[in-house]
């Protein structure tokens, strides 16, 4: 792979690569002007199609197809770009925003032609405030200069690119949240059909699509499809941007063919595991994907190899690592909490269930922790989502992923915690024994419990000081 | 100040500005709800939080139902009734962070800070949240403040510092890397 030439993160250590005189002197909006001058909507289409470019945010849904989705006979048309990265480890978006605004505003630009549509939102999540004042300059000055705004490149088409803010909620990633969160609504994914394409913001047809799926789109037109296809693993191609963080001893993101290992990530991109350790698990690409064990490190990370080890998929193909002191009943808990937190309520299974799991968590956490608790929780998660069909979007399949991975890769381990962390205050009391039992504790030899002990269930008295 | 809580119809929330603030964004979209979620940022950047009375008047401005903006605020947890410190600091408890040691930091910071989770300081100055990953996870375990300045990888002493940079006030632009922590 040492052949390989990074695209999307070229410029980001070019100083000022943020502003639109630097773009351009690197070849920038070449792409753009090709497209708009030289080819038709349709022919976009066809050469991101060929490309076989596949979303980038998650799901990892052909590009192309989706844009092919659109009705024919439409008279306005929406581009939401989806830049509410807000799963757990994720961070390549804000570099791409941060870095290179105007490669990102030439993706939409193309986008937007193929799909004709005349306006584009960016939907930002709020943390990401640098981005935002970026994108915003960026967007003046690349209007300023013609390549957005009335008739771009006398070509007669017009484009309008804004900025919208989220509000820290993770559910409006999901791109039907993300419309609803844009109507001006609560994040509540939709149920689909109708899909986006066909009704999406505003009833209208709209394409939603990732930030890195769209810094793709102008290499792909600018080097060709055969270009992009010579990169990668078959069904997976081209570059992506990985992100490593956690145990590692330098946390970064760096672009690289689909289909590397975490391995390869760790030892040759990261600087190997922390303080000299070894890795005990990963999570592969968000926490919403599940969990790899250390055994399998050499899993090529792409949209199709990393289902086989049982992962959900590639989400965002930001690698957690775990040092062999991680302990998997910390992660299980961190994982549940994030969920039930992050939850939006709207279905009942998910909304329950990501509560159950995160209280079950706590309780094993805390060294109340039954055997029985483990079969429960498998079930539940099996329970939970679009696979099994309960729910209308995938947060619940993200919730339910990490906990079965976890179960069924390190069961043994978090037996062994169960049994070797037995809190007092979570013991049994006779009393609850003998009511079990059927038996009356009253008049029988079963002692009622010691009156200055206290009895289980939460501890009100420190409730008003817990963070958590 | 119109931040008062008994302001009545006759003082209204929101000063000409504000409104102004509020429709320049009407145009950029097809329906005037679609504008909730930026008034409501104009709002709770002015105020530091967004009173019941200022999203009536949102409502007005929008033409549509005082409900619906408040249904819409109250879903994001990010919108509080009551005015937050003068810098609102999120330390994120999520996978990388929480692997790197976040959770200590979090309490850490709140124990110095007297606080807890969610809290402002008596002298208003700092208002500590946990987030739930800030996508600056590069830097973990890290921070962010409203004003945008990054805080990471904290230790407890970068922490301590942290909160001496934080007590100074907000600031109008900062760099993209951390401010305290790796450059």
């Amino acid at each position: 792979m040492a052949a390989f030439e990074p695209v999307l993160s070229r410029n980001w250590n070019v100083p000022d690569s943020h502003t639109l005189p630097v773009y351009e002197s690197r070849g920038g909006y070449k792409a753009s002007r090709k497209a708009l001058t030289e080819m038709d909507p349709d022919k976009v289409v066809q050469v991101v199609k060929d490309s076989e470019l596949r979303g980038r945010g998650g799901a990892g849904f052909p590009t192309g197809l989706k844009w092919s989705f659109l009705p024919k006979d439409r008279t306005q048309t929406f581009m939401c770009v989806n830049g509410d990265e807000s799963e757990p480890a994720t961070f390549n978006n804000r570099l791409l925003i941060e870095r290179d605004p105007h490669q990102f505003i030439e993706g939409i630009l193309i986008a937007c032609f193929a799909t004709k549509a005349a306006t584009a939102y960016v939907y930002l999540r709020f943390e990401y405030i640098h981005a935002f004042r970026i994108m915003e300059r960026a967007i003046a000055d690349a209007r300023e200069k013609g390549h957005l705004g009335k008739d771009i490149y006398g070509s007669g088409f017009d484009l309008e690119v804004y900025c919208h803010r989220g509000a820290g909620a993770y559910i409006c990633g999901e791109e039907t949240g993300l419309i609803e969160s844009l109507e001006g609504k609560r994040g509540w994914p939709r149920i689909k059909p109708p899909f986006p394409a066909i009704e999406g913001a505003f009833r209208k047809p709209t394409v939603v699509n990732n930030v890195e799926t769209l810094a793709c789109v102008p290499h792909i037109i600018e080097r060709g499809a055969d270009w992009f296809k010579s990169i990668g693993t078959p069904k997976s191609y081209g570059p992506k941007l990985y992100c490593i963080s956690g145990h590692v001893n330098k946390q970064v993101c760096v672009e690289l063919p689909l289909g590397v290992t975490t391995n390869q990530l760790i030892e040759e991109h990261a600087g190997g595991v922390w303080k000299g350790r070894k890795a005990k698990a990963a999570v592969p690409g968000g926490i919403s994907m599940g969990l790899l064990s250390a055994a399998e490190f050499d899993v090529p990370l792409d949209f199709e190899e990393i289902r086989k080890p049982g992962c959900l998929g590639l989400g965002t193909a930001a690698v957690t690592v775990m040092d062999e002191t991680t302990s998997m009943v910390d992660y299980l808990y961190n994982s549940c909490r994030f969920f039930a937190h992050e939850s939006c309520g709207q279905c009942t299974p998910c909304r329950e269930g990501t509560g159950w799991l995160y209280k079950m968590m706590k309780r094993i956490k805390a060294g109340g922790g039954r055997l029985e608790d483990l079969d429960i929780m498998d079930n539940l998660a099996k329970n939970m989502g679009i696979m099994p069909g309960t729910t209308i979007c995938g947060l619940a399949d993200g919730a339910a992923w990490p906990v079965r991975n976890a179960l069924a890769k390190f069961r043994g381990e978090i037996e062994d915690y169960i049994k070797t962390h037995q809190a007092p205050r979570y013991q049994v009391t006779p009393l609850q024994q003998a009511i079990a039992h059927g038996q009356s504790p009253v008049g029988s030899d079963t002692p009622m419990p010691d009156p200055t002990r206290r009895l289980p269930g939460p501890d009100l008295s420190t409730r008003a000081t817990a963070h958590a | 100040m119109a931040a008062d809580a008994t302001a009545t119809n006759s003082t209204p929330y929101l000063s000409e500005p504000i409104r102004e603030k509020i429709r320049a964004f009407i145009p950029r979209y097809p329906n005037k709800r679609a504008v909730t979620l930026p008034a409501l940022h104009i709002v709770h950047e002015h105020f530091r939080c967004v009173p019941f009375g200022a999203m009536k008047e949102i409502a007005e401005i929008l033409e549509i139902a005082p409900a619906e903006v408040h249904d819409t605020m109250s879903f994001y947890g990010f919108f509080p009734q009551a005015p937050i410190g003068d810098v609102r600091v999120w330390i994120c408890r999520s996978i990388s962070c929480m692997l790197t040691g976040g959770e200590e930091m979090l309490a850490h910071a709140c124990k110095k800070l007297g606080v807890t989770s969610g809290q402002t300081t008596p002298d208003g100055k700092i208002t500590l949240e946990f987030a739930e990953c800030l996508g600056i996870c590069d830097f973990a375990p890290a921070a962010l403040s409203d004003d945008g300045r990054i805080f990471g990888p904290l230790t407890p002493a970068t922490t301590d510092d942290m909160i001496e940079v934080l007590k100074q006030g907000p600031v109008a632009d900062s760099p993209i890397t951390p401010v305290i922590g790796r450059q």
